[in-house]
């Protein structure tokens, strides 16, 4: 499919995961993964806030890590000798995380969802149903929740009842476009569900043959790529209609299923990782390809990928604990 | 590919000694090591080291299928075990007394991510021998989950009378035709007994005895029945996949299980197949052994199923 001439394979360099990669990213520009056998590592650095307990979710952006455990713990990682508590419920699994605007952070373990301001004043909700998905809205201090049969927005500081949005099935993972005008859940159906917030319009966005998990957004916020079929599903928001009516562009076709998709975040180019372990980068003016890693029979799905802040690497983790970082030539 | 998981599912009415059976197949020496997935957590001691709380929430799929239902939790539960691979060897599943166990198994169909990690080996029912009577009258649950069974744990049966046992035996196997039943008190039962049954090895449906079946064409004392169907030689692929198809879509909400062995014309392997209500999952198994009568038998459970229709269309699929 990719003659020599066009792969990237020989600029990937190895890293030693050994367990499967909840998530792969860069903290203040440091490689890290967090894994499910409960190890943080950094750089150089293992630490183990969880114990020897699983890590089963965890969110990252460029300065802050949160990691939530079946110990019930949640963690906040800014640095290797920064690691501070934010919540803990005991005996319960963590079941979603969020990293919010003003050093705020979320959790949800069951239908309890708590949201952490950055003064560390928390405030709880009970969702109607298990709270599957969080994210906070891009400006505000708003926090999306995902649920069965629909979707509810809830303004932690704010005495008012939740705005709820209905769509019926389980919604799984949520996002929020970066303008804040759409917000996108993916359901248990293998279908994405979007809603415009200014007047609640329903979009649907289906045909895909499996969940999505992965969701990215471009960095100009125009489009949002998407996993779970056989090629990445980009869904174009530039619009004030959004997708509605149109009809998503499909980069990197293989015959395998995109288990993780992750935007670069100057360019329009994609990364699209496989279950079988392959990666590609994609670029979406002309859909040219550039293999980055081969499909590997014995690491399973990739879980989990991100870009560095200017785009230079890419680090990425697999289910049967393999991982390794990108660096553009 | 690895190994899938096994799942047993633990169904019981209330008080019939689910947790008992639970615990004693966990303090067995076995080696094994179980990940537990129980309801009303914490109530009853449970000695284990992974064990998880679970919600049973129940979602409807918004598939157009009205009685296409799983367990939410369940998918997410087994999503975050499978994490940690090499932790445990199998899943005991606990449901609640009151519990429909269609969600459950049904997860195991539906669900992608599930069923590529895990696959149901059995449903695993606990009857209370002294109050089952009562609790048929009084609980449609009781009476599905004995439906739902592969194997039924009739215990506490040194509370009864051996006329009262057999009674109850009857009826049992006036829902249940084909599951294995085992007489116990105190839940004690031998570990094989419901562990490593393979529900998909459906052997023992060619076992079962023509006279249960008779019984229970004669047995009324509920509306849920089991109806066997057996054809010597050769069925039809081109005539019977549509037909099932279209009687599962059709009645579905009746139909609490179906299970078969079919011999398809021209083909050397058995073909397999399970359901849950209108979700269907078959493939080819095993050769047919050289001294096996090749012959097809099939069993659905289910309410107000037509014995009449079903066993004239099954024969009109005939190879």
């Amino acid at each position: 499919m990719n003659d020599a001439s066009q792969s990237l394979t020989t600029r990937v360099e190895s890293l030693k995961a050994d367990a499967h990669v909840i998530l792969a990213g860069f903290l203040n520009d440091e490689p890290l993964l967090a894994l499910a056998d409960g190890r943080i590592v950094l750089g150089s650095d293992t630490l183990t806030p969880h114990d020897e307990n699983a890590i089963l979710v965890a969110a990252c952006d460029s300065t802050r890590l949160i990691t939530g455990g079946d110990d019930g713990k949640v963690i906040l990682l800014t640095g290797k000798d920064s690691i501070a508590e934010m919540g803990n419920e005991k005996g319960r699994w963590i079941d979603a995380l969020a990293l919010g605007p003003s050093q705020s952070v979320a959790w949800s373990t069951g239908k309890k969802v708590v949201a952490r301001d950055g003064k560390g004043l928390t405030k709880e909700w009970t969702a109607p149903s298990t709270a599957q998905g969080l994210a906070f809205a891009p400006k505000g201090y708003r926090l999306g929740v995902a649920h069965y049969n629909g979707a509810s927005f809830w303004f932690p500081n704010t005495e008012g009842k939740p705005e709820f949005r209905e769509w019926k099935g389980s919604h799984l993972d949520i996002t929020f476009s970066l303008d804040g005008r759409f917000v996108v859940t993916s359901m248990q159906e293998n279908t994405l569900h979007g809603w415009r917030l200014a007047d609640g319009k329903d979009m649907r966005m289906s045909g895909y043959p499996s969940k999505t998990r992965s969701l990215s957004w471009s960095h100009d916020g125009h489009w949002l790529a998407t996993s779970g079929a056989d090629a990445a599903v980009i869904w174009p928001f530039k619009d004030k209609d959004g997708p509605m009516g149109k009809a998503p562009r499909e980069c990197g076709v293989r015959h395998a299923k995109v288990s993780s998709v992750a935007f670069h975040p100057r360019a329009l180019v994609v990364a699209i990782g496989y279950e079988d372990g392959c990666i590609l980068l994609c670029r979406l003016t002309d859909a040219a390809e550039l293999l980055v890693r081969a499909a590997h029979k014995d690491d399973g799905k990739i879980t989990s990928m991100a870009w560095d802040k200017t785009g230079a690497r890419m680090i990425f983790g697999t289910e049967n604990g393999s991982a390794g970082i990108l660096t553009l030539p | 590919m690895s190994e899938k998981i096994p799942v047993t599912v633990l169904t019981g009415y209330l008080g019939a000694g689910k947790t008992t059976l639970l615990n004693r197949i966990l303090t067995e020496p076995h080696g094994k090591k179980f990940a537990v997935i129980v309801n009303e957590f914490g109530e009853i001691g449970i000695d284990n080291d992974l064990v998880v709380g679970a919600d049973e929430e129940v979602f409807e799929m918004n598939n157009g299928c009205i009685c296409c239902t799983v367990r939410g939790d369940l998918i997410r539960i087994i999503e975050g075990l499978m994490k940690r691979k090499g932790k445990f060897d199998a899943i005991i599943v606990e449901t609640t007394g009151l519990a429909d166990p269609a969600p459950v198994a049904q997860t195991f169909f539906v669900d992608d991510d599930v069923s590529s990690k895990a696959r149901l080996d059995a449903v695993v029912t606990v009857v209370d021998a002294r109050w089952l009577k009562e609790q048929l009258h009084d609980a449609p649950e009781a009476k599905n989950q004995i439906a739902f069974a592969d194997v039924i744990i009739l215990n506490k049966t040194d509370l009864v009378t051996p006329e009262d046992l057999a009674e109850v035996e009857r009826q049992v196997r006036g829902i249940n035709a084909y599951a294995t039943i085992h007489k116990t008190t105190k839940s004690a039962v031998p570990l094989d007994a419901v562990l490593g049954k393979n529900a998909f090895d459906l052997d023992r449906i060619l076992d079962i005895a023509p006279e249960f079946l008779e019984d229970v064409h004669v047995h009324h004392d509920t509306n849920i029945k089991s109806i066997a169907i057996n054809i010597p030689g050769d069925i039809d692929p081109d005539k019977f996949m549509p037909w099932i198809s279209e009687f599962t879509q059709k009645e579905g909400p009746n139909i609490l299980r179906c299970k078969g062995i079919l011999s398809f014309k021209n083909e050397p392997k058995r073909f397999v197949f399970q359901g849950v209500h209108m979700i269907l999952d078959g493939d080819l198994q095993r050769e047919w052994k050289a001294d096996e009568v090749r012959q097809s038998k099939m069993v659905f459970i289910g309410h107000r199923l037509d014995r009449a229709y079903i066993e004239k269309a099954v024969e009109a699929c005939r190879a």
